[in-house]
């Protein structure tokens, strides 16, 4: 190997570290502030109580997440006797990238959309919209799926799940101290001298960490986005094929009735994590990048590519 | 893939052991032996064209290599409906020294491609067989797993499974043979089949 042309990201792999970081410490920061706050009463417990749960909540929605997601885009799975063109295609990407086979589905909606899913690439599926099949063409689906490939063979719902589980844990929290269903912290409140009542603490606390857990979450779910369309720009050698695909899907999604988006909207509502929604392709989203900075990005790779040998 | 690379959303492509292709001459002889099938003197590659000039440029001089040689192969390009581009070489079917030869120019080819950085982008090599009473075989070799499998096309859209299993034994003890049967990549329409 005379000379590689897939040298590293350092720029992307620098943030995709400190996001990572970041969003560890604040679940540390939870679980001691709980401890601190309730600890004099009920015992440092309560705090890693809290965390545990927060982790079983996401491990419950990482382990069902194929079956989740399929449900909530209404998509069912096709056999290659079904549908042999994008079969095809899938093999031939994953004989490329030298991953198993995912499952493959197809949910019938008219909104261009394609997610993959699942717990692991052995259990995951790739699920693409009838809208965004008569959408493209064959080349820019291929984008499109060698996209969605990269985010299972980068274990992207798992990376998401986990990162989320600070965020779940302050969300049930903050529920919790809302319907008073963690009153019996206010029995404690009123023996403090004149402070602020526990539960409107640990309220305040869980606000917080929520709040910046939740941009953190966006954050990190943009570079894997950057991430993705980079191995699988890489993957097809074709960047201006994702490229078209990607602006031909924010200008669909732009187009479809509002009220299909509506429904779509409410699908993913479902799924407290945004561990499903952060991985699919729609780019008006927060959970994505822009489209300028994802085009940016596959010019450069065009460029590198297309630079002359010796 | 190690816990740092999917940190980082990064995967590192795998190294194909290009030699392998080497032992297709003796396997020939095999075949020929025990199945009656006969190599046509064909071979193909299959890979993906990245855009732009670089690729166009590496792609011209692999061509320039193959038909600078004394005895230079028929060589052609074409392309198939998934976007993949075949580089077809055609040689004297028949006696073991063309096999060989023909062994040497794919593997000239991969090293070619793979030496310019275009490695990721090779996706096997075809080497089509076919006996009198007309069934055809290819012996694929999957770079992205360094194995080998057969594949027996009869008619659109159906394979001769029977065949295939039968080629993977007799060929066992002298190729690394791709264990998983859902790694037999259907290659409807490949160039020689």
């Amino acid at each position: 190997m005379a000379r590689s042309r897939f040298v590293g990201d350092t720029g992307l792999t620098v943030r995709m570290t400190t996001v990572m970081f970041l969003l560890g410490a604040l679940f540390v920061a939870l679980v001691v502030g709980i401890a601190l706050v309730v600890g004099a009463g009920f015992g440092y417990g309560l705090g890693l109580l809290v965390g545990l749960g927060g982790i079983a909540v996401a491990f419950y929605q990482w382990a069902n997440s194929d079956k989740v997601a399929m449900r909530a885009m209404r998509a069912r799975e096709v056999t290659p006797a079904e549908a042999p063109e994008l079969h095809g295609m899938i093999d031939r990407l994953c004989a490329l990238a030298d991953m198993p086979k995912p499952r493959v589905g197809v949910a019938d909606t008219p909104v261009p959309n394609a997610f993959a899913t699942g717990r692991s690439p052995e259990r995951a599926v790739v699920c693409v919209t009838t809208g965004i099949l008569g959408m493209l063409t064959a080349e820019e689906l291929e984008g499109v799926l060698a996209h969605e490939l990269s985010h299972v063979a980068h274990r992207d719902v798992l990376v998401m799940t986990v990162a989320s589980s600070a965020g779940i844990a302050a969300g049930m929290l903050t529920q919790g101290s809302q319907y008073g269903a963690l009153g019996f912290f206010g029995g404690r409140g009123r023996d403090n001298n004149g402070g602020l009542p526990v539960w409107l603490l640990v309220l305040l606390v869980s606000l917080a960490v929520y709040a910046v857990s939740f941009v953190l979450l966006r954050l990190l779910s943009r570079y894997r986005e950057l991430a993705a369309d980079r191995a699988g720009a890489y993957l097809t050698m074709r960047p201006d094929a994702l490229a078209s695909a990607l602006q031909k899907i924010t200008g669909g999604i732009n187009q479809i009735p509002q009220r299909d988006l509506r429904q779509v909207g409410a699908a993913s509502a479902l799924c407290i994590a945004p561990a499903i929604s952060g991985v699919s392709l729609r780019t008006l989203t927060s959970t994505h990048p822009s489209l300028e900075q994802r085009l940016e990005q596959l010019a450069r790779i065009q460029a590198e590519l297309s630079r002359p040998t010796g | 893939m190690g816990f740092w690379d999917t940190l980082t959303g990064r995967s590192r492509p795998k190294r194909a052991n290009l030699d392998a292709l080497f032992l297709v001459p003796s396997a020939a002889i095999t075949l020929q032996t025990a199945v009656g099938l006969m190599p046509t003197g064909a071979g193909s590659v299959c890979y993906r064209a990245a855009t732009g000039a670089g690729f166009h440029q590496t792609q011209d001089e692999v061509l320039a290599l193959l038909e600078a040689s004394a005895d230079a192969p028929v060589v052609q390009t074409s392309s198939d409906e998934f976007g993949f581009t075949w580089l077809q070489v055609h040689r004297d079917p028949g006696d073991l020294e063309g096999m060989g030869e023909l062994c040497t120019d794919l593997h000239a080819v991969n090293t070619t491609l793979e030496a310019a950085g275009y490695g990721p982008g090779l996706l096997c090599s075809l080497i089509p067989f076919v006996d009198p009473t007309g069934r055809k075989v290819g012996l694929v070799y999957l770079y992205k797993k360094g194995t080998f499998y057969p594949f027996a096309p009869v008619g659109p859209q159906r394979r001769d499974n029977l065949l295939e299993l039968q080629v993977r034994d007799t060929l066992g003890a002298e190729l690394p043979i791709e264990p998983e049967l859902s790694s037999w990549l259907a290659l409807w329409g490949a160039p020689g089949l």
